[in-house]
């Protein structure tokens, strides 16, 4: 029996973990001695009260929703992939080689292949710690934050000792040829007030494509079955005929791919260039992301997006109340982390709790025991 | 490259081993009890802060390090009750303390120092001094004049703040604390098998508390001797990874004391001579600094891929455990 009704556990548990996230983070705001309130409406104001504020909002749950269905479809597979980080930093380098090396055409068919190189050097990147996990028994989550590191080092030698523009201090690429930049949102819907230089481009579409591919594959297909039956009980997966070694490599070079894809936003549509530290963060995002979102591909948008709330949000407010730092972002996403993520049966008990005595009373004295 | 050279680059390996040590030794106490903790950079980033904070306001480095190693051993309450209490999980409770700890320095420091997330620099008693132990040269010019005996002690011996020579301590000490007492005979066991442990009588839940707390406070102390010993001062983000190197070097000596350190002298020193040198010819090839950089995961990853003899952990690391019912 279900101790919970379904919503209970895909909706409410969530959402009260993501209250007390915020009433912490007020707590701190009221600590530094701004309003918490008025710091919200700062922020929302700033993220949803203008065109300008849409375009970051979304350009940066763009990039969510890419590292978000990298870290849920690991997880799918019980897997934490944590090196988000460097497989995006990769898929980076991927976009950069075919963006820089082949004169495109038309900026759709250099979408097709830098998608290609993205996915292709982010899975690549995966493929090692997913590998010594299936075969030699590795733990993933060490292997995956040493690539994150290793990433790091590699991408600021081949920036400064191979891309850099001869000439030029600056450790990045070239900047990308016309015909490989993305149409951004003012060259789309300019009727919606969005400027030429907003940085939300094209790739949004594609990361709602992914959301939708992310779903079939996980609820609608065969491998998407091995994946969630591999993660639910590895010996019954395997007592069923499913390969462990196979799952394991599968869902990582998805896993990988997908945070490598976050680069077309970022560096083909946003930078037009490779820079050191393309990725900022998102790839840690995307472990919350897909804590909130249960790692389902609709949770995962939602909680995107209301990162992209806080991380557009967080400038306007570190502008308007100097007061309160850019990193107080990163408070509230550790917040959201802990309580969604590390702290969940700390709500998850009392709630289960609950709603056992309100069955008990509702059936009355039929089933005295069990 | 003559002698005092070398011995100025293992003297610098001490000093950025020291603090990889510590650390290494807090994530050898939590995982030897099965509290797997990538939590170590934030625990140790937390610290410096508040200790850097508090010896700046009270003047007094030691005030300032018993202030980190309260931030530490709070952060570290958080880590057990979600991973001891509340039976979550421990990578991602470790996550969000790496996530809280970076945030909330930067935050707090631009509201106490309004510094754009620094400390004021340290001076005087505030920080921890050079200890220059007794018949050693403390001047350039006065270690030249001697003998290479007399070289090693003044240049690689003597000189250190108290916390390197606490941090050295500490090896022995742990060491014997797990190996031959029956404090540790537990905590070891409640990392293997918990559930015997439990059915010998013994709480489960307390000796991992116990190990965790312990973490704590080492993990202060590192933390302490990054911003008030190896550097005057917070600065954003001043661990840089140190905690991942930690947590690199604890699987590099397979959870053991004695090769821990042997570990993070080797990091250590891989940290000094990329200091030193940008890029090292050897033969044809350049060494670019940042290989040296990653060297320690590469070196990792190895050791984990069995490469180099094989990587065990604590059998129920990072498992919650659960009374039978």
């Amino acid at each position: 029996m279900e101790k919970m009704p379904k919503w209970a556990d895909v909706i409410l548990i969530p959402l009260i973990s993501v209250i007390l996230a915020l009433f912490v983070s007020g707590l701190v705001v009221l600590y530094i001695g701004e309003n918490p309130f008025e710091a919200m409406a700062i922020m929302i104001r700033g993220a949803l009260g203008s065109a300008y504020g849409w375009g970051y909002t979304l350009f940066y749950a763009t990039n969510f929703i890419f590292t978000g269905l990298a870290v849920a479809v690991a997880f799918h597979a019980r897997m934490f992939n944590i090196g988000g980080e460097g497989q995006a930093a990769l898929g980076g380098l991927g976009v950069a080689v075919i963006c820089l090396t082949i004169p495109w055409p038309h900026w759709s068919l250099a979408l097709v292949a830098a998608c290609a190189g993205a996915a292709l050097f982010g899975a690549a990147w995966a493929a090692i710690p997913a590998y010594l996990q299936a075969k030699r028994g590795s733990h993933i989550v060490i292997t995956t934050i040493m690539f994150n590191f290793i990433a790091s080092a590699l991408l600021v030698y081949l920036l400064v000792n191979v891309f850099r523009v001869p000439g030029s201090m600056a450790p990045e690429t070239a900047r990308f040829p016309e015909m490989t930049h993305l149409p951004n949102a003012g060259d789309i819907a300019p009727w919606l007030g969005f400027r030429s230089s907003t940085p939300l481009n094209i790739s949004f579409l594609l990361a709602l494509l992914a959301c939708l591919g992310v779903w079939l594959l996980i609820w609608r297909t065969r491998l998407g079955y091995e994946i969630r039956a591999f993660g639910h009980s590895e010996t019954a997966a395997v007592y069923a005929g499913i390969n462990p070694v196979k799952i394991i490599m599968v869902a990582m070079l998805i896993s990988g791919g997908l945070a490598g894809l976050m680069a077309i936003n970022a560096v083909m549509g946003e930078a037009e260039r490779l820079v050191i530290d393309s990725v900022q963060g998102a790839g840690f995002v995307g472990i919350a992301v897909a804590l909130m979102g249960r790692s389902h591909p609709v949770g995962v948008f939602l909680a995107a997006l209301l990162f992209g709330v806080l991380y557009q949000g967080g400038a306007e407010l570190e502008f308007e109340m100097p007061a309160v730092s850019r990193e107080m972002v990163v408070v509230i996403q550790a917040l959201v982390i802990l309580f969604t993520g590390a702290l969940d049966n700390m709500v998850r008990m009392p709630m289960e709790r609950l709603f056992l005595s309100l069955r008990r009373r509702e059936s009355g004295q039929e089933t005295p025991a069990e | 490259m003559d002698f005092l050279t070398v011995l100025q680059i293992l003297d610098s390996s001490v000093r950025l081993a020291t603090p990889l040590l510590l650390a290494c030794l807090a994530g050898l106490y939590s995982e030897r009890a099965g509290i797997f903790d990538i939590g170590l950079e934030g625990k140790m980033l937390a610290a410096a802060f508040f200790s850097a904070a508090i010896a700046y306001t009270s003047g007094n480095v030691w005030v300032g390090l018993v202030a980190g190693i309260s931030t530490s051993l709070v952060l570290a309450g958080i880590h057990g009750m979600a991973s001891i209490t509340f039976r979550g999980n421990q990578l991602i409770s470790g996550v969000a303390i790496n996530f809280l700890a970076a945030g909330m320095t930067v935050v707090i420091a631009q509201t106490w120092f309004q510094q754009g997330g620094r400390t004021p620099a340290l001076m005087g008693d505030a920080r921890f001094q050079e200890i220059t132990l007794p018949g050693a040269e403390s001047t350039i010019r006065g270690i030249q004049s001697q003998g290479p005996l007399g070289q090693i002690y003044s240049e690689l011996i003597s000189g250190h703040s108290i916390l390197v020579y606490v941090a050295l301590a500490i090896v022995p000490l742990t060491w014997w604390v797990l190996f031959r007492t029956r404090f540790g005979l537990r905590l070891r066991a409640v990392g293997e098998n918990p559930a015997a442990v439990d059915t010998a009588g013994v709480s489960v839940v307390r000796a991992r508390y116990v190990a965790v707390m312990l973490c704590g406070v080492l993990c202060g102390i590192a933390g302490a001797y990054l911003a008030t010993a190896l550097s005057a001062g917070f600065v954003k983000d001043m661990s840089a990874g140190r905690g991942f190197i930690a947590l690199a070097a604890l699987i590099f000596a397979k959870w053991r004391p004695w090769y821990a350190l042997m570990a993070c002298l080797l990091f250590g020193l891989f940290d000094a001579v990329g200091n030193r040198f940008q890029n090292i010819q050897v033969g044809e090839f350049v060494v670019p600094v940042q290989f040296m950089q990653a060297l320690p995961y590469i070196l990792v990853v190895v050791v984990l891929a069995g490469l180099v003899g094989k990587a065990i952990p604590p059998r129920a690391g990072g498992e919650p455990y659960v009374k039978e019912r």
